[in-house]
């Protein structure tokens, strides 16, 4: 089987590459560039050996031996990189392991953390993780991001340029700064997530791989830091969001609500996985916000059929997610699953309180129409349904939009 | 790594304070400039004059043009800088976040350019 190494290659990258890069990128303090160019130089070095003298027995040390030696190579070329290094006493580091030494698992965790350092923006953050972390070619990168390409290798260049310049350290942070840290790698996860989620836009399967791609990431730091609550939770959100993907989108690609979707669709494996993953987020001892969402998409998961979800239930929930995320937002999804449990009223009264902050939000309008209708206030739900169309983002919510503007108008005539 | 810390605070607010609270503010400066002395991260430092004292300098086409006033109108205004060693930018951002200032203007934190 002459192609059998170049598949064991294959597998080993797409297990093995973040960790490999992490810990080269360690060895060689942190300087981005060199890790990567080294590891390519490895990943041809093996392409061509492997295949003649057979796959080592720890390919992913191997890898990692031989691109450190490409890197030292490297700098020895290069006196200004190794002046750098030996400032920073890393070259020590890079030359002290000769033999073969397995990656460590606690610098995926550095790697992910020196990615989403808050002295970088977000679009930095979001393209280097996609990037390093994930090994996601920057040309797909830029196809999910609906920008050109130059714009993303640029982008790309800047923020290493920065890690390096200001020197951002490669470290995990420390326990007093892991709460806001770790808050800031969940964002970036569930901003790719979201990306991927978000319909209708850009090209669906690059954006399908940025959800398995968030997913992929929050496993492994569910892996290396299963005591963290939020990390659980925001996995769980992710799995049992995605468990829907099929059931969400039409044969012609048009978005089907929550409660028009053909449930027998879901993924039930995957909601087995993330009811058991919020489960295990909801044991610590105090809970935060993705935990709550993802209990909240367990509600929805649970329910067999769109009129057995626990509105009561979700309700409470939401009441929760209110005090750990206090904004207009999430209290418009309060008083919609209110207004489920406890009829449109409800609904009604609590938004009342937030038209200051949501009149031009399209979301708000249609909730608040919707709650008009079911209370045959006839008027004042047609001009909410004319605010919502005016604020809506895609064809497919304007014409649902639309034809219950229709529906309240002959109503209206009616009476 | 040396790091300088640019203080941006508004002059109008600094101004604004009463003499209690500027005595306050400058016995903070002190204790603040006296640890990162004793913790050998201090290279230097220095308050400025206020903006109205400000003068800008360029040179076109040989000739000198003086105007008065800072380089560019903005709420917050340059009003003095740390010059600090720190290992990485983490040390920096702390030192910084620790500087009386932080907390009602913005501190800017920006690596030394090394020669080669």
């Amino acid at each position: 089987m002459p192609d059998s190494a170049h598949d064991q290659l294959d597998r080993v990258l797409k297990r093995e590459r973040a960790r490999i890069l992490s810990s080269l990128i360690r060895t060689c303090g942190g300087d981005f560039d060199l890790a990567e160019e080294a590891l390519h130089d490895a990943v041809v070095a093996a392409a061509t050996q492997w295949p003649r003298r057979g796959t080592p027995d720890a390919p992913d040390a191997w890898l990692l031996t031989t691109a450190r030696h490409k890197a030292i190579d490297a700098i020895r070329h290069d006196i200004r990189k190794r002046r750098k290094l030996e400032e920073l006493g890393a070259m020590s580091e890079l030359t002290a392991h000769p033999k073969e030494t397995a990656p460590i698992p606690d610098d995926l965790l550095r790697l992910i953390f020196t990615c989403c350092h808050p002295a970088l923006n977000q679009e930095a953050q979001l393209a280097l993780t996609l990037r390093t972390v994930v090994g996601m070619p920057t040309i797909e990168i830029a196809r999910a991001f609906l920008v050109a390409e130059p714009t993303m290798a640029q982008r790309l260049v800047r923020a290493k340029k920065k890690i390096r310049e200001a020197r951002i350290p490669y470290r995990v942070p420390e326990r007093r700064e892991m709460p806001e840290r770790l808050e800031a790698v969940l964002f970036v996860v569930y901003l790719v997530f979201n990306e991927g989620y978000s319909a209708s836009s850009g090209e669906q399967i690059v954006r399908s791989e940025l959800c398995r791609h968030a997913v992929q990431v929050a496993r492994v730091l569910a892996d290396l830091m299963p005591e963290e609550s939020e990390v659980l939770g925001l996995l769980s959100l992710m799995l049992l969001q995605d468990s829907r993907r099929e059931a969400r989108t039409d044969a012609s690609g048009e978005l089907v609500l929550l409660h028009q979707q053909d449930r027998r669709l879901w993924d039930q494996a995957q909601i087995r996985e993330g009811l058991a993953i919020c489960r295990a987020a909801h044991e610590a001892q105090s809970v935060g916000a993705y935990a709550i969402q993802a209990a909240i998409a367990a509600v929805h998961a649970r329910a067999e059929r769109s009129e057995d979800t626990d509105w009561t239930r979700i309700a409470r929930l939401y009441e929760r997610l209110l005090i750990a995320r206090p904004t207009p937002v999430v209290a418009l999804n309060h008083a919609v699953a209110s207004a489920m449990a406890h009829g449109p009223d409800e609904g009604l009264r609590l938004t009342d309180a937030l038209r200051d902050d949501l009149e031009d939000y399209g979301p708000f309008q249609a909730a608040r129409a919707d709650f008009f209708r079911t209370t045959s206030r006839w008027r004042e739900a047609a001009s909410a349904y004319e605010r919502a169309i005016a604020l809506a983002t895609n064809d497919p919510e304007r014409r649902f939009l639309e034809r219950r503007l229709a529906e309240v108008r002959a109503n209206d005539t009616k009476a | 790594m040396q790091y300088l810390l640019l203080i941006y605070e508004d002059e109008k607010v600094l101004h604004g304070k009463g003499d209690d609270a500027r005595q306050d503010y400058m016995r903070e400066y002190r204790e603040f400039t006296a640890d990162i002395r004793e913790k050998g991260k201090f290279v230097a430092g220095d308050a400025l004059q206020p903006t109205p004292t400000a003068t800008s300098v360029r040179v076109r086409g040989g000739k000198t043009l003086t105007t008065d006033g800072p380089f560019a109108e903005t709420k917050e205004q340059l009003g003095g800088y740390y010059l600090v060693d720190a290992a990485d930018l983490d040390e920096a951002i702390e030192i910084a976040a620790r500087i009386p200032s932080a907390r009602e203007g913005t501190i800017e934190v920006r690596p030394i350019f090394i020669y080669e």
